[in-house]
């Protein structure tokens, strides 16, 4: 029978959640790892029960865990993350030279074709890759020796590479986003990158259209168009066409443009999900109200969608990897908050369900559709 | 062993180790993550030996975590009628 795991990360510890395909009645699984961050939890397309973890700690640093069973049981991976050759500086907050310095993971991606290939992307920036299941890390190391590199400066969050966006149908063509740097593109499975941030605009750095310096929050991308990608910047939505050769805003009637999430129906290439958030000094929803805002018609034009959802003293936040979509027929939508709940709607966004409201604050969602 | 790593390593508050040579803060630590491989890089750098900052290392009521790596730890510990103990740095908490 076909159903649903999502593959929750937080502030201490993972919890696996199942449904059957109806995703009305919910198993909560957890905590793993508890009293650990565990910043991404994600499932290998191509064998689903395997499954890695980022696990870290302010105290012991980065543990990575691979599961083989669809989580039930963990076996510790390789945790050794080491940059290739003598890692440069980058630009710190205070603006003087910093050394890389790795701190932690933050995203797993595992590649759609191969279970043992793996990649990781990593605070200060940079991007790893396994192919022996997360043994042992290789760096890829033409991202960070790109000629702006020593530019780059962390976000609020970090020097984070944050998302990881593989091209279904072109192998060797990968995407990846950092902030505050931006978006790059490679076309040689990482050996070689491209900065693409044309058309993004940052009022808060010294030249707002600069190539580098962009705090993109995410990136998304539907499997079936692969040449189109979403992007939550700090402040601003903005969509590409021509595989982020250039960008332009479709922020439209959003009640304000800053937030972290964005996703793609798995169904309807042109359906895209937001949580728009106040402010970057406010980092909860806008007055009191959860809501997430669909577009079906790739941006500019935006519905509210509240059903189910809380419409009056809300002040939540939803983190950059904390919303995700299964593939089902409607496509079910699932974010989880600062506040601890993980909300999922089985028809699209239309009506929303609190399937878990008390977990420590929520910092990653996954779902993986199960035959 | 602070409780997080006990769990990760899935051991016990106490671990009895055999060391070969001296009894020295490397020669135990590597021993003990030689026995509990899932340790490795959480007390220390892996590549560096470098102790964590938040971690640290106490024995017969005396802080040792900045003696040298390669110093004798104190008898009773080497004849095991002491512990070593690796402590997580009680460091508040977010607010």
């Amino acid at each position: 029978m076909s159903g649903v795991r999502l593959l929750v990360g937080t502030r201490k510890g993972a919890f696996i959640i199942t449904s059957d395909g109806s995703r009305k009645k919910w198993d909560v699984a957890g905590p793993h790892f508890a009293g650990w961050e565990i910043y991404h939890l994600k499932g290998t397309p191509a064998d689903p029960d395997r499954i890695y973890a980022s696990q870290s700690s302010g105290w012991f640093g980065q543990v990575l865990q691979r599961s083989n069973d669809g989580g039930k049981t963990w076996e510790t991976a390789g945790n050794q993350f080491i940059y290739e050759g003598t890692p440069g500086t980058h630009v710190w907050y205070d603006g003087s030279p910093h050394p890389w310095e790795f701190k932690r993971v933050w995203h797993l991606e595992p590649s759609p074709r191969d279970p043992d290939t793996v990649y990781a992307g990593v605070e200060d920036a940079a991007l790893f890759e396994s192919k022996d299941a997360g043994q042992t890390w290789a760096e890829l190391p033409g991202l960070r020796n790109y000629p702006t590199a020593s530019t780059w400066a962390p976000g609020a969050g970090g020097l984070c590479l944050h998302t990881i966006l593989m091209d279904p149908t072109n192998h060797d063509r990968m995407y990846i986003a950092i902030s505050a740097a931006g978006v790059f593109r490679s076309d040689d499975g990482g050996k070689t990158w491209q900065q693409r941030n044309f058309g993004l605009r940052s009022d808060h750095i010294p030249d707002p259209d600069a190539e580098s310096g962009h705090c993109v929050h995410r990136i998304a991308m539907h499997p079936s168009r692969p040449n189109v990608l979403f992007m939550q910047k700090h402040w601003d939505v903005m969509r590409t066409d021509d595989c982020a050769d250039s960008w332009r805003e479709i922020s439209g009637n959003l009640p304000t443009d800053f937030g972290f999430v964005i996703d793609v129906n798995a169904n309807e290439p042109d359906t895209v999900y937001v949580i728009p958030i106040t402010s970057d000094s406010h980092h909860f929803v806008p007055d009191g109200k959860l809501r997430v805002y669909r577009s079906k018609t790739g941006g500019d034009d935006w519905e509210a969608l509240t059903k189910g959802l809380p419409q009056k003293d809300c002040y939540v936040n939803v983190l950059r990897d904390a919303m995700d979509v299964d593939s089902m027929d409607p496509s079910g939508i699932y974010f989880g908050t600062s506040g601890g709940q993980v909300y999922a709607s089985p028809d699209g966004g239309d009506s929303w369900t609190a399937i878990v409201r008390d977990l420590p604050a929520v910092l990653s969602v996954e779902v993986q559709t199960l035959a | 062993m602070p409780r997080n790593l006990q769990i990760l390593a899935g051991v016990g508050r106490v671990v009895e180790l055999e060391v070969s040579g001296p009894a020295t803060q490397r020669s135990v630590l590597d021993a003990l993550e030689a026995s509990h491989p899932a340790l490795l890089g959480t007390m220390r750098d892996a590549v560096t030996k470098k102790r964590r900052p938040m971690v640290r290392f106490f024995a017969c009521e005396e802080d040792l975590s900045d003696e040298p790596l390669d110093a004798p730890l104190p008898d009773e510990v080497a004849s095991g009628k002491e512990p070593l103990l690796i402590i997580g740095a009680i460091a508040g908490g977010r607010r």
